[in-house]
């Protein structure tokens, strides 16, 4: 399987302040499933903001789709963006347009044609949960639905790699059951899943997905390899 | 290919992106009092412009030729053979005696009925129009001729008279087109703050659509859009207003009747320029915000 994510002896620096990030190295097969864990402050956020382009490192190189990221040019960017979904951590939805809008975002941005996005829309309203919900407003709606607007939001432009950043927070059991469900849809149909989490049953809900571990801005495991979930000793499955 | 209905509802969905409606900030009330006061400044000075062409048209080719004789008869035959030399002068275009009735009509507010009694010698005034070319050496040839005709004839060029008040007026002038200038600089200065505050207001948005993989020229699209309109809103009010001001000031000083005053006045070339300031206006601030927002951009990731 080919590496779709690359980083090697990745350091990210905020300012003076010590290294949030040091000497990062892993690299992500196409098509693989990975859930990224750790305390609190250990880095996960920055971690993922790299791999989502919010972030440029200060050392290290970080390979993207077989290209280094580190070194594009800004204007070539918002391409390869549009091949990563994110869900962030704080939602990140746009306040004054409503579900239907957030959702179809992704997809204005890329340029479809207005025709041909009700169908997807609608179908990933549905797909979360909310297909009564579409006109509601990110203030109108719960914690858990706006988290799942996100999720869609994420979603809908079938990108390459999806980044979720505890895309489980705000949800309950069962509602968190199912969106691990819906990951695995997703990876089924070639998408490479990095979900940042520090919800062990979660992870190993997922089997055949393979875990990291930051601990104070270090991936625990010092030789950079992957390690499968603690209650789960399946092998990854990748795209199967 | 897009359908009519597809394109209305892909544009009405970009335009949902920035929040706000229109008239909702002070933006276009802003543009709207500039817009004013430029369109009455540039008013200003194109009317001036006007009247000092007008005025210099008058002082480069006009003369008036008086015949100082206290005799009134021996007055009219003298003025009667300073008409026949002037008319066959090539210099002079036309040559008319001013009307003694009219010229005792102007002096009656300061002389009262004395200036129609006869018992004051008022000379006799000759009306001389100048061919075009050297009016400088066309009045020197001129003093020469009358000077022949009676040493009681004087030539006296309007220039003389009506020079400091053509300086004036395009003294004026100039500072109308400065004002101009600088409402000009003010009006982009305050695109400039409203595009960069718009900017900052809607990062979280921004932020979002940059890593959905939005670039930069699509985001700037939606402020110098939003911008744009707010400018094309403040324009046209403002605009209008002004106009409907210049209107009323031109009844105003057609109603006064007097030729200097007349002068001042706009032509079709001058509302044209009038018109095209809110058009230039609004291009202004839709390329500002447009490069204004492109800057910001990017210096972001």
């Amino acid at each position: 399987m080919s590496a779709i994510v690359q980083f090697e002896n990745v350091g990210l620096r905020y300012g003076l302040d010590s290294e949030t990030l040091s000497d990062v190295s892993f690299s992500l097969a196409s098509g693989g499933f990975y859930f990224l864990t750790g305390a609190s402050g250990a880095g996960k956020t920055s971690l993922l903001k790299l791999l989502y382009l919010a972030q440029r490192p200060s050392r290290g190189v970080i390979r993207l789709f077989g290209e280094d990221v580190v070194t594009l040019p800004r204007k070539r960017l918002p391409g390869f963006r549009r091949r990563i979904g994110v869900v962030f951590q704080d939602f990140r939805l746009v306040p004054h347009l409503s579900a239907y809008d957030n959702i179809a975002l992704p997809l204005r941005v890329s340029g479809m044609e207005e025709g041909e996005i009700d169908a997807p829309v609608a179908e990933m309203l549905n797909w979360v949960g909310l297909g009564d919900r579409g006109q509601a407003r990110p203030a109108t709606l719960s914690g858990g639905e706006q988290q799942r607007v996100a999720i869609a939001r994420a979603v809908i432009g079938r990108p390459e790699i999806l980044v979720a950043d505890e895309p489980t927070g705000n949800v309950d059991a069962d509602m968190a059951r199912r969106l691990m469900t819906l990951f695995e849809a997703l990876n089924r149909l070639g998408t490479t899943i990095v979900v940042a989490t520090h919800d062990l049953p979660l992870i190993a809900q997922v089997s055949g997905a393979q875990m990291m571990r930051l601990d104070k801005g270090r991936l625990a495991d010092p030789t950079g390899t992957l390690r499968y979930p603690p209650q789960s000793q399946s092998k990854p499955q990748g795209n199967a | 290919m897009a359908s009519r209905a597809d394109r209305k509802a892909a544009a009405a969905s970009r335009h949902r992106l920035l929040p706000g409606g229109r008239l909702a900030g002070p933006m276009p009330w802003i543009i709207a009092i500039m817009m004013f006061l430029t369109v009455l400044a540039a008013a200003a000075g194109l009317g001036l412009g006007a009247a000092v062409r007008s005025m210099s048209a008058d002082l480069a080719g006009r003369a008036s030729v008086q015949v100082v004789e206290a005799d009134a008869q021996v007055r009219a035959e003298l003025a009667a053979r300073t008409l026949t030399a002037l008319r066959s002068s090539s210099g002079v275009r036309a040559a008319e005696p001013v009307d003694p009735v009219a010229l005792a009509d102007q002096l009656r507010p300061w002389l009262g009925d004395a200036a129609t009694s006869g018992d004051l010698p008022v000379p006799a005034l000759i009306d001389v129009m100048l061919t075009p070319g050297d009016a400088e050496a066309k009045i020197g040839g001129l003093r020469r001729l009358l000077a022949d005709v009676s040493p009681k004839l004087r030539i006296e060029p309007h220039a003389a008279f009506l020079l400091p008040l053509a300086g004036l007026l395009t003294a004026l002038g100039w500072l109308s087109a400065g004002v101009v200038l600088l409402m000009i600089l003010a009006t982009g200065a305050v695109v400039v703050l409203a595009a960069r505050g718009a900017h900052d207001s809607h990062r979280g948005t921004i932020d979002v659509l940059h890593l959905m993989g939005s670039t930069d020229v699509q985001i700037a699209r939606l402020f110098q859009r939003r911008i744009g309109l707010d400018a094309l809103m403040g324009s046209a009010l403002g605009f209008s207003f002004a106009a409907f001001v210049i209107l009323l000031i031109g009844l105003r000083l057609a109603a006064t009747g007097s030729d200097l005053i007349g002068a001042v006045e706009l032509d079709m070339r001058g509302w044209l320029i009038l018109v095209a300031l809110p058009i230039f206006g609004v291009t202004l601030a839709t390329l500002t915000a447009r490069w204004t927002v492109l800057r910001a951009l990017g210096r972001a990731l």
